[in-house]
């Protein structure tokens, strides 16, 4: 990020000048509506109060973060609908209290510290000084507005706590649902035709053992016997695909999308660059991601083209699939959408989606992680 | 003839040698893994190969690499591959050359002894007998051009040519005479634009474009 310019600092000054007066009448309303609010008439104070403030404040953390080249979250616990929970809510948060110690800071030692950048520049013979001085000022005068405003490291940690438990529960809930859907296939599937299959040759046995046995019986029931198998081996074989994909297994992220794409009705095209492979399991959790994306590519988009493109930028994975169908998919209604977003919060991934209606869609999924054993740069024809 | 076969269950190479050697084959080399697999098929006396596609030490697809790679110096060596799971990209990646002489099975075919032995001898003999897996995933695929041209009782025609079935089979498969299975393949081979060459030769051809498309 390139350093913003001396004149765009005092730019900042001059609005942080401005603001300062607003922070200053925020200030006292807060101060008077937290004290009315014995009387309950302070609760409407509030209401204009705070939202205010927050605005106020997220204008600030945008000019800190900017003149610090940093990226600042907004830090706001999410308020409820119901109006005495928000109140709560708003009460419980510790970012109300610093927003509402940053107001007395930038209406008072914050706001000298504007007015000094600005009269730098104003009173033409300061220039030089303003020249040398207007940069630290203006870095010293964000740093202590984001002391204020940014969340500190325990509230980071919080919420970092709060995002791995609840993954880790959806996860460890979705690892026991898979646990027993494969259980319920193998038992309904492979484990009786085996019961059917050991019946079958022992009635066989028995028509072969008797010398009045009919062989021709015998013969059937062998026959038999090998459907049985055969239908056995079809049902692992499906059991295996939905644990863990072969084609995953032998090629990686880059040849299994490929083998997705072949066997799609409408053309797909692959655009891969991978430098090397990523960990299994994100390879998995993407396949699957992707391969979601493609069969709502074949149920619903009516789409007569998609592309699907695979890079690897700034220590993220980013897999992009498009089609050109109608468009308006909602990420939010279905199980599979809901799915992938699950799959990929285990590792800080997300899932973005654009389906405007009469499309096009675009569907980003992007995890965080380093690629392993490096590999030769793959990309290949519309399959 | 003499075949090479790697596969990395020791009960199951036991049983494809026992099984290929009563149908008269020779098995010349059985290997387990991918080292000895590219090692044996140097072997000038190999007439074909039958290879499973996962084998050690990767325990990915050592044995498709492997046949990808025979065939590239030697073209038209034919290879039949055998996997627990068959791949559409596998089955095009092995007829890229564009020679005939390719087989692509699941495992579990072998059941049908008769069927599987007779598989190994048309590809051996140049020809190419796809699973009807691989099949049915190409035919699932609506996005062929060219082979809009073909009536659906061609199509049907092409599939069970990729599978590898003769003029005999195929006809008992649709119940036609074999003379409407010669004419529809006849239809096939003039709207796909195939050269005049011996009837096996365009047979592959025919089933290479509608891969590749």
């Amino acid at each position: 990020m390139s350093e913003p310019s001396r004149l765009r600092l005092t730019g900042y000054a001059a609005a942080h000048l401005l603001l300062g007066v607003v922070a200053l009448a925020l200030a006292i309303l807060t101060v008077v509506g937290g004290v009315l609010m014995v009387v309950w008439v302070g609760g409407l104070l509030l209401v204009v109060a705070v939202p205010a403030t927050r605005l106020v404040a997220d204008a600030h953390r945008r000019m800190a973060a900017d003149v610090l080249g940093l990226d600042v979250p907004r830090p706001y616990r999410p308020v409820p609908r119901q109006p005495l929970a928000a109140l709560v809510a708003v009460a419980r948060d510790p970012m109300s209290w610093r927003d509402l110690g940053w107001l007395v800071w930038a209406c008072t030692f914050g706001w000298v510290v504007a007015l000094l950048c600005v009269l730098e520049l104003l009173a033409v013979l300061t220039w030089p000084l303003w020249w040398v001085a207007v940069r630290p000022t203006m870095q010293l005068r964000s740093h202590v507005d984001l002391w204020f405003l940014a969340s500190s490291r325990t509230e980071k940690l919080e919420r970092r706590v709060q995002v791995l438990t609840e993954t880790r529960a959806e996860a460890v809930d979705h690892a026991a649902g898979e646990l027993r859907r494969l259980e319920r296939d193998l038992h309904d599937g492979p484990q009786a035709r085996l019961v059917a299959l050991s019946m079958s040759l022992g009635l066989a046995e028995q028509a072969l053992a008797d010398p009045a046995g009919d062989p021709a019986r015998a013969r059937r029931l062998v026959t038999d016997a090998r459907a049985t198998t055969s239908a056995a081996i079809g049902e692992l074989r499906a059991v295996v695909r939905g644990i863990h994909p072969p084609v995953l297994a032998d090629r990686g992220l880059a040849g299994a999308v490929e083998a997705l794409a072949l066997d799609m009705a409408v053309p797909v095209h692959v655009e891969v660059d991978l430098p090397g492979r990523p960990p299994a399991p994100v390879e998995s959790a993407l396949y699957l991601g992707v391969a979601e994306c493609l069969a709502n590519v074949g149920k619903h988009a009516g789409a007569a083209a998609a592309t699907i493109a695979l890079h690897h930028v700034g220590g993220r994975l980013r897999v992009v699939v498009t089609d050109d169908g109608v468009g308006g998919a909602d990420p939010d209604a279905g199980t599979g959408m809901l799915g992938i977003r699950r799959r990929l919060a285990s590792f800080d991934g997300t899932m973005a989606v654009s389906s405007p209606p009469g499309g096009p869609t675009e569907i980003v999924l992007e995890v965080p992680c380093d690629l392993s054993w490096p590999r030769t740069t793959r990309s290949s024809a519309p399959g | 003839m003499r075949l090479v076969l790697a596969e990395d269950h020791a009960l199951l190479r036991a049983g494809m040698t026992q099984l290929l050697e009563s149908n008269g084959f020779t098995v010349l080399h059985a290997v387990a893994d991918g080292d000895a697999l590219a090692e044996v098929l140097r072997d000038p006396d190999a007439d074909a190969a039958v290879v499973d596609v996962r084998l050690p030490p990767s325990q990915t697809d050592e044995g498709l690499r492997a046949a990808i790679a025979v065939r590239a110096q030697r073209p038209g060596f034919p290879v039949m591959v055998i996997s627990q799971y068959v791949e559409h990209l596998y089955a095009r990646e092995l007829l890229a050359s564009g020679e005939g002489g390719v087989g692509y099975l699941l495992k579990d075919r072998v059941s049908d002894v008769a069927e599987f032995v007779d598989g190994v001898r048309r590809v051996a003999a140049g020809g190419t007998v796809l699973d009807p897996e691989v099949v049915a995933a190409i035919m699932a695929r609506r996005r062929e051009r060219p082979l809009d041209r073909l009536t659906p009782r061609e199509r049907e025609v092409l599939a069970l040519m990729a599978e590898g079935r003769s003029n005999a089979a195929i006809a008992g498969h649709l119940v036609v005479t074999e003379k409407a299975v010669a004419k529809h393949i006849n239809g096939i081979f003039s709207k796909l634009d195939l050269p005049p060459a011996d009837d096996d030769h365009r047979r592959v051809r025919a089933v290479l474009a509608w891969l590749h498309l």
